[in-house]
């Protein structure tokens, strides 16, 4: 194999960070080849969303090292991280609700082409990325709402900008924080499907609570308890181990 | 359409589209109540000839709350301490022609380059703010200014104001009158070349961005934008534009008093906007106007008494008319739309 084949799409070193006392994450290695569909699980609490803050670098980590196509990226600013390809979406919808998907996603196809510099052009004139932005709706099949403002949408189509904000940013690693939060069960397993369509060599870390997603659309499962990472492993591995059993018994509580 | 030569810019948007046009891209067309508009405040020479130095002076105001427009209604930057960059472009203009500068159109321009300079070094300081804080520290620019201005009195004049400023003839051909004419014809000129470029801004990417700043900083960073340089790009225009009415009131009255950085000319100016209706360019236009008239003809009646139907005027558009007097009408003409339709 070579060196390029074997460099992960995204990986972290013994990844920490305390609020105070508590130790909110610790020592957190991970490795994501390029196209991996990858499940991050854990009970309320295990620091699943800390560790997506921590790789986006909203949070900054009290040691450890991040790395994204073997470049150490773990003091870059959160704007940096996306340039070079590292994009999440949020549990919470954080949308620009008074704008449209069409303006939404267009202003992050702009962002990401260096277009909002320019002050004095008109935008209409940048058919391009107009074109581009409906193009990825479309996709999604948010094509009829395109120019609604978004606030108007119904929940699970929100769900659906929220990835289509983050596909507009181009990305090569994609974090979903709990894509499906809220939305009826029927719907979760269509955003699922729209998830498993997306481009084979973008590499994707997902959290999602529902373990039948989990297993249909994961390659590979961490398991986080306690900030630390309790094991690794496909599937089917995770489902035979009895550590992982019991913690899930142990807080049965949620989906 | 179809018959259209293929080198026509239009034919070939739309061959090359293959799509509808969307609203995005019609939205940054001329509509016919903006023209009407415009008409109308040209036709003031006409209608009010009595009243052109209050014209002048709402047109002053209404390209100062435009200003703050960029910023608040758009940018979602708030600022308690605009006079700031007013105040600055009014000095700058008058110190110029008390000194020999007295070409007035230069002299617009450097005073507003230099408002627009305080704006880009102020920016930034003011990115590492937000709400509260942000207040305050806008706010205090705008006190340690006015102070200065006040203990200045060899080049401010203090509290006596600016006095001897002299100006040359408009273009070298109209002297200020006495009845406002030049000076009405200077500041719709400004005030709407002011008004086009605000208009070029917020139909540009970088006006969509501006948006999204004011729908949500935090996704905005999520998409990679360049916060900082949003602010200070915003921040510096929004400042030269301020600076350029405050230079047109020195200017126009050849006058300029230390009030011009107070903050009760923030207040307003803040006033102005919300009352009109901030984000849509024309809010700030016609709040100035309501405010100005309104301000005219209570204080003409009752002098003592006119804020207090400021106050109460302020507190019903908050409380009933979202969106200021521009968003009123936007829902009272949604409500008929719907109505007609059935």
């Amino acid at each position: 194999m070579t060196a390029a084949l074997a460099t992960p799409a995204l990986a972290t070193d013994g990844l920490s960070v305390n609020f105070g006392a508590l130790l909110a994450t610790q020592n957190v290695s991970l490795d994501l080849p390029a196209g991996a569909r990858h499940a991050l699980i854990g009970p309320n609490g295990a620091g699943k969303t800390t560790l997506i803050n921590l790789l986006t670098g909203l949070l900054r980590p009290s040691g450890g090292e991040i790395r994204l196509h073997g470049a150490t990226i773990t003091h870059a600013s959160p704007a940096e991280r996306v340039r070079r390809g590292l994009v999440r979406t949020f549990q919470i919808n954080s949308l620009f609700p008074a704008l449209t998907p069409l303006e939404s996603v267009t202003l992050a196809v702009c962002e990401r082409r260096g277009l909002t510099r320019s002050w004095l052009s008109r935008l209409s004139r940048r058919t391009d990325a107009i074109d581009e932005a409906l193009a990825l709706l479309d996709r999604l099949g948010l094509g009829p709402d395109a120019e609604r403002p978004t606030r108007e949408l119904a929940y699970g189509r929100q769900r659906l900008v929220e990835i289509a904000l983050a596909l507009a940013c181009e990305p090569r690693v994609l974090l979903l924080d709990e894509p499906a939060a809220g939305v009826p069960a029927r719907e979760s397993a269509e955003l699922f499907e729209v998830i498993a369509g997306l481009p084979r060599d973008l590499a994707i870390l997902f959290i999602e609570h529902d373990m039948d997603l989990v297993f249909r659309f994961a390659d590979r499962i961490t398991v986080l308890v306690g900030g630390q990472v309790l094991c690794h492993g496909t599937p089917a591995e995770i489902a035979e181990n009895p550590e992982v059993r019991r913690v899930y018994l142990g807080s049965s509580g949620h989906g | 359409m179809v018959s259209l030569p293929a080198e026509s810019p239009q034919a070939s948007d739309h061959a090359s589209r293959g799509r509808p046009v969307t609203r995005l891209e019609r939205r940054s067309r001329w509509r016919w109540h903006e023209i009407l508009f415009w008409l109308a405040v040209a036709s003031c020479p006409l209608v009010v000839p009595d009243d052109l130095v209050l014209a002048s002076q709402v047109l002053i105001a209404g390209l100062f709350a435009l200003s703050l427009d960029l910023l608040l209604g758009y940018g979602g930057i708030v600022s308690l301490g605009h006079a700031a960059f007013f105040g600055v472009g009014a000095y700058a203009a008058g110190l110029l022609a008390r000194h020999g500068w007295g070409e007035p159109i230069s002299g617009l321009l450097l005073s507003g380059a230099l408002a627009g300079l305080l704006g880009f070094a102020l920016s930034f300081i003011i990115v590492r703010v937000r709400g509260i804080a942000l207040l305050m520290v806008t706010l205090g620019v705008s006190l340690v200014l006015h102070e200065a201005a006040v203990k200045g009195y060899a080049v401010t004049g203090g509290d006596d104001g600016l006095q001897g400023i002299v100006l040359d003839p408009l273009l070298g051909l109209f002297p200020m009158d006495m009845w406002g004419r030049t000076a009405f014809g200077y500041s719709l000129a400004v005030a709407f070349a002011g008004f086009l470029l605000a208009r070029r801004l917020v139909s540009s990417p970088f006006g969509l961005a501006l948006q999204g700043m004011r729908e949500n900083g935090r996704r905005m960073a999520a998409i990679g934008a360049p916060l900082r340089r949003h602010s200070a790009l915003i921040y510096t225009v929004s400042a030269a534009l301020a600076g350029v009415a405050g230079a047109l009131l020195t200017q126009t009255t050849e006058f300029v008093s230390v009030e011009v950085l107070g903050f009760q000319r923030s207040a307003e100016v803040l006033i102005m906007l919300i009352l009109g209706g901030a984000g849509h360019l024309y809010g700030a236009f016609i709040g100035a106007a309501v405010f100005m008239i309104v301000r005219d003809q209570l204080a003409a009646a009752n002098p003592e008494y006119w804020f207090f139907w400021l106050g109460l005027m302020l507190v019903l558009v908050v409380l009933f008319a979202r969106g200021g007097i521009i968003g009123g009408i936007a829902t009272i003409a949604a409500h008929f739309r719907k109505g007609g339709s059935r």
